[in-house]
């Protein structure tokens, strides 16, 4: 994994409450994100995985506790920061166009943001579709452009949410390959699944949610080989075959 | 009865086959009156409908109710309001614009605005309901976020705006209280239609309504098939 300098990490979370109508969704977790490593987010339907990474990415801000970045550039933190979400939405121009779409909010010029978005399309393996219409492609290959968009943005932290939730076998995997290479080119991956073998597959660390509360952290091989909580041990042993 | 019935429509098809200047004439200032309304009421409808999809203000829930009540505004009392406004003793009585197509596109405007206003206000806000996440993640301010959500919803605008196009074109009540139906001058296909009637020209009178209801089918195909294009074109 290639070394950068730091713009926000580490990321850090204080008593973090999200709350709806008075009902915790995400309930005082706290933890510190830290770069490098590939951090996935386990659990079950509900437990407000999605809910954390909207409260990381700054989508949703917290109704109790804190949230903060800790780098020099924390004052800034939307152009360090990328995030894929379960069913990408693909605005209705070309495929070249959705990817350059970031780099023009981001005052880039047109030939360079072009080139940057066309590189980006040839490592996700798209660039042949440069020109098609976004919503025309199938759901595994708008979701690889849409990891081409938050790829070609070059953020510090790439945040996705069960990016493969809807895929088949075959994009799932290149989904996969894809993040992995996001990863070694320098990007911290911050990941929820509810997919065991996914996390096998893409985590060096675990945070498991159980009903909006962080209740284990663990390494990967760790976790799997013995989970500390009898809620994360349910959860892997209910996983169907 | 029949026969008075098929040789008005045999006068009329002659009237339009021949392009009877007459016929051509009230044709011609409809659509300029209508377009002109149509081409104000956008101006003003679209950043309207954005705002009220949009913008979180006091009263939102309301203005929204208001918009799509106003879809239903009744020509007459529009035409009504507009003769008060426009009348020698009315607030704008200066301007002189009573009885002039001038009257005629302010009445029609007023119409239309709320129409294209309320259809735009629903496609932007479902549209933005789908992008909201997304356009937020990629760091667009809202200036740009709303450019790009009117951009993304084009061909559904058109649609609303060609919606408000058949809307003036086919209204009566407004345009003959503010125009007053003056041969020449402010006379469009349906006060045309509505005097010929109770005159008994009929041929005049079918004639015109076979031009009015060929124009508002094209004007519903365009829409359609703009859409049907736009969809596979874009997806």
């Amino acid at each position: 994994m290639r070394d950068r300098t730091p713009a926000l990490l580490p990321l850090v979370l204080d008593s973090a409450t999200v709350a709806v109508a008075g009902v915790p969704i995400l309930d005082r977790v706290s933890f510190t994100l830290e770069a490098g490593s590939r951090s996935v987010v386990l659990g079950a339907n509900g437990a407000g995985k999605s809910v954390l990474l909207r409260l990381c990415h700054g989508l949703l801000a917290p109704t109790a506790g804190t949230m903060r970045w800790l780098g020099p550039h924390a004052g800034d933190p939307g152009r360090f920061q990328a995030m894929v979400f379960q069913r990408p939405i693909m605005l209705r121009r070309s495929v070249i166009a959705n990817v350059a779409y970031g780099l023009k909010l981001a005052g880039i010029a047109k030939a360079e943001r072009l080139a940057r978005a066309h590189a980006a399309l040839a490592r996700v393996g798209l660039a042949h579709l440069a020109g098609r219409p976004a919503r025309l492609l199938s759901g595994g290959e708008q979701q690889l452009a849409a990891l081409a968009r938050a790829w070609v943005l070059e953020p510090e932290v790439l945040f996705l949410d069960e990016p493969t939730a809807s895929l088949d076998p075959a994009a799932t995997r290149a989904v996969e390959a894809i993040v992995g290479a996001i990863h070694t080119s320098g990007t911290k991956i911050v990941m929820t699944t509810h997919n065991l073998g996914q996390a096998r597959r893409v985590a060096d660390e675990i945070l498991f949610l159980d009903r909006g509360r962080l209740i284990e952290r663990a390494g990967v091989d760790r976790f799997f080989a013995g989970p500390a909580t009898t809620e994360a041990r349910a959860f892997i042993e209910g996983e169907l075959p | 009865m029949n026969t008075d019935f098929f040789a008005a429509c045999a006068a009329a098809f002659r009237l339009i086959v021949e392009a009877d200047a007459g016929l051509i004439a009230i044709v011609g200032l409809s659509l300029i009156v209508s377009v002109a309304a149509v081409l104000i009421a956008t101006a003003i409808a679209l950043p309207l409908g954005a705002v009220v999809a949009l913008a979180r203000f006091r009263g939102r829930h309301g203005a929204i109710v208001l918009l799509n009540a106003l879809m239903g505004l009744p020509p007459v009392v529009v035409g009504l309001a507009v003769y008060l406004l426009l009348s020698r003793a009315g607030p704008l009585g200066e301007f002189g614009l009573l009885f002039t197509p001038g009257a005629m596109v302010i009445a029609q405007a007023i119409l239309v605005v709320p129409i294209v206003a309320a259809l735009a206000r629903q496609t932007i806000a479902d549209a933005w309901r789908e992008y909201e996440e997304q356009l937020r993640s990629l760091g667009a301010p809202p200036r740009l976020a709303v450019w790009t959500l009117l951009w993304d919803t084009r061909f559904s605008l058109v649609t609303a705006v060609l919606a408000g196009f058949g809307r003036a074109a086919a209204e009566v009540g407004a345009v003959m209280i503010v125009g007053g139906n003056i041969d020449g001058v402010t006379r469009v296909m349906t006060t045309a239609i509505a005097l010929e009637t109770s005159k008994g020209d009929l041929p005049l009178a079918l004639g015109l309504g076979l031009v009015l209801v060929v124009l508002v089918l094209a004007v519903n195909a365009a829409a359609y098939s703009l859409r049907e294009a736009a969809h596979r074109r874009f997806g």
